[in-house]
């Protein structure tokens, strides 16, 4: 029998230190993405929330934690990074597995807010976005999603494919910093 | 420029789509004048301008958008799904 | 030349550096302008266009004249400010704009010719024969007029871009802008104050006030210190806010390492800054006049308070004996401080004859003018008229103050003009025109310390109350508030040439004669004279060049008006806008998980949209991409070939509307299908043409997967998300891209079931199976999906499983292809066996195709709307004579297709008016033995088996071909049921 292993495009390409600036590849147990149907939606997400471990997340926040966190995507859709969850049905969202249709990437360290400033065109800054806050954005060309997840650590999540591009542009950019 | 989405907050021009006059697409399903005005006459009005963009690289939401082609001002932004939902 | 107890450089060391491969020394702190006048330099350029030796005008980023080039080959920057640049160990300027030497240049024979090089000279000579505008008349002008060149080279240094953030920008650190940053900074707001110069201080740098008893560079660094403890506030020195744009969005540029002899590889030459400011404080000073007199262009004529200058802050002057010209106080100044400095003022020339010279330490010519200078390379002596009449006077410097403009700029880039105030005799900024942007001190016209200091913490009190802050109680320090008593004096009306324009080299006569030829208009002698058009933007030349054209109209300043001010403020790189647009930059590149196996198979990649495709895979022995092109066709045909289609766009649809969802965003029946089944589908725009085309699979009742072109997969994408939120928003439906989550491999050929059998944990046939059936499939422990579709017109599967085992699927299914026969084709391949079976593209989608042209109409539904359904049905789009897709293949001698070549009648002339369309598609099918290609051809339906010319007029190619089914291969559908 054909036994298929798995492997990340990043697998040689992280981790990478340079100056005050860690980037390191997480690789989640799932990704699930939950877009709550109208019923739902309606009702505040009373039933939707039952069955999930977290709250759904209002928009540009996160719930929960590392290992288990509930990340706001978009105007319909939040993911739940973490084991996929087990009782949720189609009666309560669209439910899409996504465990390998993004990678994440951390940053972290004195200067991830200054390597950020140089890709993002939001302000990512800690008094304006604060730990469990979230925001889709752009991340030079790409389209992202950044968590904070700590007093010096964002998570990035791109689509897989994009996965490169987003490691030349945060070693560009943590480079740029480092030099000044 | 920068436009204050209702989810997102205001970003940067960069994450929105253009796709221009937001009209009420006509009920009829035959071809009709009221077609034409949809799909292809435009005003170009030299003031407040009632348009259709999306924050493609944010919360991927529809936007309908005030803006004045004069002054550039920014006015009322309003989520579409939810516009059309209270009209209807 | 130094002055002792002068100026805030370090002395104790010494910077090496060279100006035209002579060496020189300065200190830490010195520009190139003051270190070159330290070293009695006084030429360093050459002008525009009558190639006029020039020195140093200014001491700030308006320099009109000392324009230089830094470094060689890559690093090479030319047009570089001397007043700007600061110098370093090893710096490297050389001169612009003379040609052999600097001291020798030739071209200053044209100096003689000024009579007939004057405005508009070039549009009237120039004109006659037409065939020497490019070849002969462009490359002498180009040699002759003009700036630095570029290196030829590409650019080594690095640039970056970053964004900022911010309640309140300050625009400039002098009196108003530190003010306005303490105020708004002790509020608790989030400030960011920037100034271009390399030290904070604005004014206070260039002059010697007192502040509370002390010099007032003692205040700034208290200031200073205070603000950078204070955690919110951002300070950015050598920073130019170069442009105001919509909603508070500003850009800048910031010299990062222009000023260091070693900078870090890695370091930026310069960063793009986008800030965006809820509320914005301009304090960006104010720009001394020259005076139009005749002759006023020799090296070391200066500004009056850039002598000031390179006295107080780098301890220079450029003469040992001065003369001060000017019609305001604050020329006295200049006066004063070379005097205290001890430096012989030979003449303090005022053209104002009501003012007292009583307490005056040198000799005051009152209501006396400057009518002339003289000198070779640098001024020896002036020419005054006095009361009493003309007085020759021996100087080595003259120093001229015209009055002083606000920095009016930033606040019109919004739109609108600023105001002409007649007690100022200068623009100050319209209130009403930039939304956001406060002005204070001197960019405000309020030029005295006290009052800018003033207006300072005012403009910042009215940005806390709108932030809803509470303002500070800001006590003020004890200073002088100097009026700036100033009779306007625009023009001294004697014989021989005033310089307005000294970049471009415009006098006042250029502007008399554009006002005689017609050109009365501010904007029309603007374009006429090229005034305000040199790298400078008119900072130096606008006023004074809008007072002589209102004098020549006879009418005011404020009726003729000013120009349309535009970002940027100051000359930015090309380099610098492009940051982080070069190499892999310039736009992402997505990868296949088969990709790292791919390229270390040789296999040449193509970007298509941005997914990188292998376009072939060479084996041993094969030199011309046909060959393995040729091999991998006929290895799909014969036995089983596996191609990455993972770029082809995956959509999940969700949700009770679905099925209606599906229905209405396709012109076929999808509500009609049945669980495990796939159904190829074609979308219409709302204008009722072709958007795209794909495959449908319904995976459950309410769960859809449909696929796109790897090119439109975003278009869809959008347009899906507009159909749910916009025109459907009461629909149940989610739409996700699934694209990346799943790895698919297209395995075709007779032998795909046999190859898919040996990695698969339970068999697939044609009853679990059929053709546009579609499953689960399980290999190993890992769970896929198998859809039986075909792009080849063979017996043919994609697999799909999660991406991360993609690379090793990618593996498995090569492993176990080759002793079949069979292995991996690219794009070159795919496309000759979608040809064969007349399989569409986007080169057929093109945008302007209908279904019907197609081939596809007869497919739509007719009973429920779908998007484009009423579009389609106009008159223009259903006509029978429109382009419809054929087959065509060579009938005659000559068997080459072309792609892009245009159709003809047979014996029709192969002109434009007899067009009949174009080929959309080739490729020779080692199947046919033959080139084969696809076309569109008017009303081509009926014209199936007669010829048509394909006439290339690029290649120069004439075929005769024969019109034909675009299904050439197994027309019957019997291999693909297989």
């Amino acid at each position: 029998m054909v036994e298929l292993t798995a492997n990340s495009p990043l697998d040689l390409w992280l981790p990478i230190s340079l100056g005050h600036c860690d980037i390191s590849e997480i690789i989640p147990q799932g990704i699930t993405s939950i877009s709550p149907f109208k019923a739902n939606k309606n009702n505040n997400y009373t039933e939707l929330n039952a069955v999930l471990p977290h709250k759904y997340p209002n928009a540009n926040r996160a719930t929960g934690k590392d290992g288990n966190r509930l990340i706001w995507m978009s105007h319909d859709t939040a993911f739940l990074i973490g084991p996929a969850p087990e009782k949720i049905t189609a009666k309560h969202a669209a439910i899409v597995d996504q465990s390998d249709g993004w990678v994440i990437v951390r940053v972290a360290g004195d200067d991830s807010e200054k390597v950020l400033a140089r890709l993002t065109p939001i302000d990512v800054r800690a008094h304006h976005f604060k730990r469990g806050y979230t925001a889709r954005s752009m991340i030079n060309h790409l389209n992202v999603s950044i968590t904070r997840v700590g007093a010096n650590a964002f998570d990035l999540m791109v689509m897989r494919s994009f996965a490169r591009t987003l490691v030349e542009d945060l070693t560009e950019a943590m480079k740029t910093v480092a030099a000044r | 420029m920068r436009i204050n989405c209702p989810l997102c907050g205001e970003r940067d021009l960069r994450e929105f789509y253009f796709k221009g006059t937001k009209l009420a697409c006509p009920d009829s399903e035959e071809w009709g004048a009221d077609w034409d005005d949809y799909l292809h006459n435009r005003d170009n009005p030299a003031g407040v301008s009632q348009e259709l963009w999306q924050h493609v690289a944010g919360c991927g939401v529809w936007l309908i958008v005030m803006r004045d082609t004069v002054s550039h001002v920014i006015g009322r932004v309003a989520v579409a799904k939810d516009e059309v939902r209270d009209a209807g | 030349m130094r002055v002792d107890g002068y100026g805030r450089i370090d002395r104790g060391v010494t910077v090496p550096f060279s100006f035209d491969g002579k060496r020189y020394c300065g200190h830490p702190g010195d520009t190139l302008a003051s270190a070159l006048i330290a070293n009695d330099v006084k030429l360093i350029g050459r002008s525009f266009k009558y190639h006029r030796p020039r020195g140093i005008l200014t001491a700030g980023s308006e320099e009109p004249n000392a324009l230089v080039t830094i470094g060689q080959g890559g690093a090479q920057t030319p047009n570089m400010r001397a007043t700007m640049q600061e110098i370093y160990t090893g710096l490297e300027a050389r001169s612009q704009n003379a040609w052999p030497s600097l001291d020798r240049d030739l071209l200053s024979v044209n100096d003689l010719f000024q009579r007939f090089l004057s405005a508009g000279f070039y549009y009237k000579t120039f004109m006659w024969p037409r065939a020497f505008w490019e070849r002969v008349y462009e490359p002498i002008i180009r040699r002759s007029a003009g700036l630095g060149a570029l290196s030829g080279v590409p650019d080594l240094a690095k640039y970056d871009k970053a964004y900022g953030h911010c309640d309140v920008l300050i625009i400039g650190a002098g009196p108003a802008g530190l003010m306005a940053a303490l105020t708004a900074a002790r509020a608790g707001a989030d400030v960011i104050l920037v100034d271009e110069n390399a030290e904070m201080g604005g004014r206070f740098l260039f002059e010697n006030q007192v502040l509370d008893g002390a010099p007032a560079m003692d205040w700034v660094a208290d200031v200073l210190e205070e603000l950078v403890t204070m955690g919110n506030v951002r300070l950015m020195t050598r920073t130019t806010v170069t442009g105001v744009y919509d909603q508070g969005t500003y850009g800048a540029v910031e010299r990062v390492s222009g000023h260091l002899d070693r900078p870090d590889i890695d370091a930026p030459f310069e960063t793009f800054w986008r800030i965006s400011a809820r509320h914005g404080i301009l304090a960006a000073g104010a720009i001394e006049r020259p005076i139009a007199f005749p002759m006023n262009d020799r090296p070391n004529i200066m500004m009056a308070s850039a002598v000031r200058s390179y006295l107080h802050n780098f301890g220079v002057v450029a003469g040992q004996r001065v003369a001060v010209f000017g019609n305001n106080d604050d020329a006295h100044r200049t006066a004063q401080d070379l005097v205290s400095a001890g430096v012989e003022v030979a003449a303090m020339i005022d053209s104002r004859s009501d003012i007292s010279t009583d307490a005056a330490d040198y000799p005051v010519y009152r209501g006396a003018q400057v009518i002339d200078t003289n000198g070779r390379k640098g001024i020896e002596q002036i020419s005054v008229q006095t009361q009493s009449g003309v007085k020759q006077i021996n100087v080595d410097c003259l120093a001229m103050s015209g009055g002083w403009n606000p920095n009016v700029h930033l606040s019109c880039h919004l739109g609108g003009k600023p105001i002409w105030n007649d007690m100022l005799n200068a623009f100050v900024p319209d209130p009403k025109n930039a939304a956001g942007l406060q002005v204070a001190g001197a960019a405000a016209g309020i030029f005295g310390t006290k009052g800018a200091m003033k207006s300072g913490i005012y403009r910042a009190k009215l940005v806390l109350d709108a932030l809803g802050m509470k303002a500070p109680s800001m006590p003020l320090p004890i200073t002088g508030d100097e009026a700036l008593e100033a009779t306007p004096l625009w023009e001294v009306k004697a014989k021989g040439r005033a310089w307005v324009d000294f970049a471009n080299d415009i006098t006042t006569k250029d502007i008399d004669l554009a006002v005689r030829e017609g050109f009365g208009s501010v904007e029309h002698m603007k374009r006429y004279t090229t005034q305000g058009m040199a790298p400078d933007q008119g900072k130096n030349s606008n006023i004074n060049a809008m007072a002589v054209l209102s004098d020549a109209m006879g009418q005011s300043i404020s009726a003729t008006g000013t120009t349309t001010f535009r970002p940027p403020f100051a000359p930015v790189g090309l380099s610098t806008l492009g940051a982080g647009g070069v190499g892999q930059g310039f736009a992402p590149h997505r990868y296949m998980t088969s990709h790292d196996q791919t390229v270390e198979m040789a296999a040449p990649m193509v970007e298509t949209g941005l997914w990188h495709r292998p376009l072939y895979f060479p084996i041993e022995g094969e030199t011309k991409w046909r060959e393995s092109c040729d091999r991998e066709v006929r290895m799909v045909r014969e036995a089983v070939g596996i191609c990455d289609v993972s770029s082809l766009g995956k959509i999940d649809i969700q949700g009770k509307d679905a099925s209606q969802f599906i229905d209405f965003i396709y012109i076929n029946r999808m509500s009609s299908l049945k669980v495990g089944r796939v159904r190829y589908g074609l979308m219409l725009r709302e204008d009722g043409f072709v958007m795209d085309d794909g495959t449908c699979a319904r995976l459950a009742a309410q769960q859809f997967l449909i696929t796109t072109t790897t090119s439109a997969a975003s278009q869809v994408m959008q347009h899906l998300e507009f159909v749910a939120q916009v025109l459907k928003p009461e629909w149940d439906v989610h739409i996700s891209s699934v694209t990346d989550h799943w790895a698919q491999f297209a395995v075709a050929g007779p032998k795909a079931r046999d190859l898919i059998n040996q990695i698969v944990n339970t068999q697939i046939n044609n009853d679990k199976i059929p053709f546009m059936g579609c499953g689960k499939i399980k290999i190993g422990s890992v769970e896929g999906r198998v859809f039986r579709i075909s792009f080849s017109g063979e017996h043919a599967y994609e697999i799909a499983v999660p991406a991360r085992f993609g690379a090793s699927l990618f593996e498995q299914l090569l492993h176990h292809a080759k002793p079949m026969g069979g292995g991996a084709y690219g794009l070159e391949a795919l496309n000759v066996l979608r040809i064969e079976k007349g399989f569409l593209t986007h080169a057929e989608i093109n945008g302007r195709v209908t279904a019907d042209d197609l081939g596809m109409g007869k497919i739509a539904k007719q009973d429920i709307d779908y998007i484009g359904k009423n579009a389609a049905m106009r008159p223009g789009l259903t006509r029978t004579e429109r382009m419809q897709m054929v087959g065509l293949k060579p009938a005659g001698a000559c068997k080459m297709l072309t792609g892009g070549a245009h159709l003809f009648e047979v014996d029709d002339d192969a002109s434009r008016v007899n067009d009949l369309g174009h080929v959309t598609s080739v490729g020779f099918s080692p199947t046919f033995g033959t080139n084969l290609a696809i076309a569109l051809l008017n009303n081509g339906f009926a014209r199936i088996g007669e010829q048509v010319k394909m006439v290339d007029h690029l290649r120069k190619v004439t075929t005769i071909c024969e019109v034909c089914d675009p299904v050439f291969y197994d027309p019957e559908g019997r291999r693909i049921r297989g």
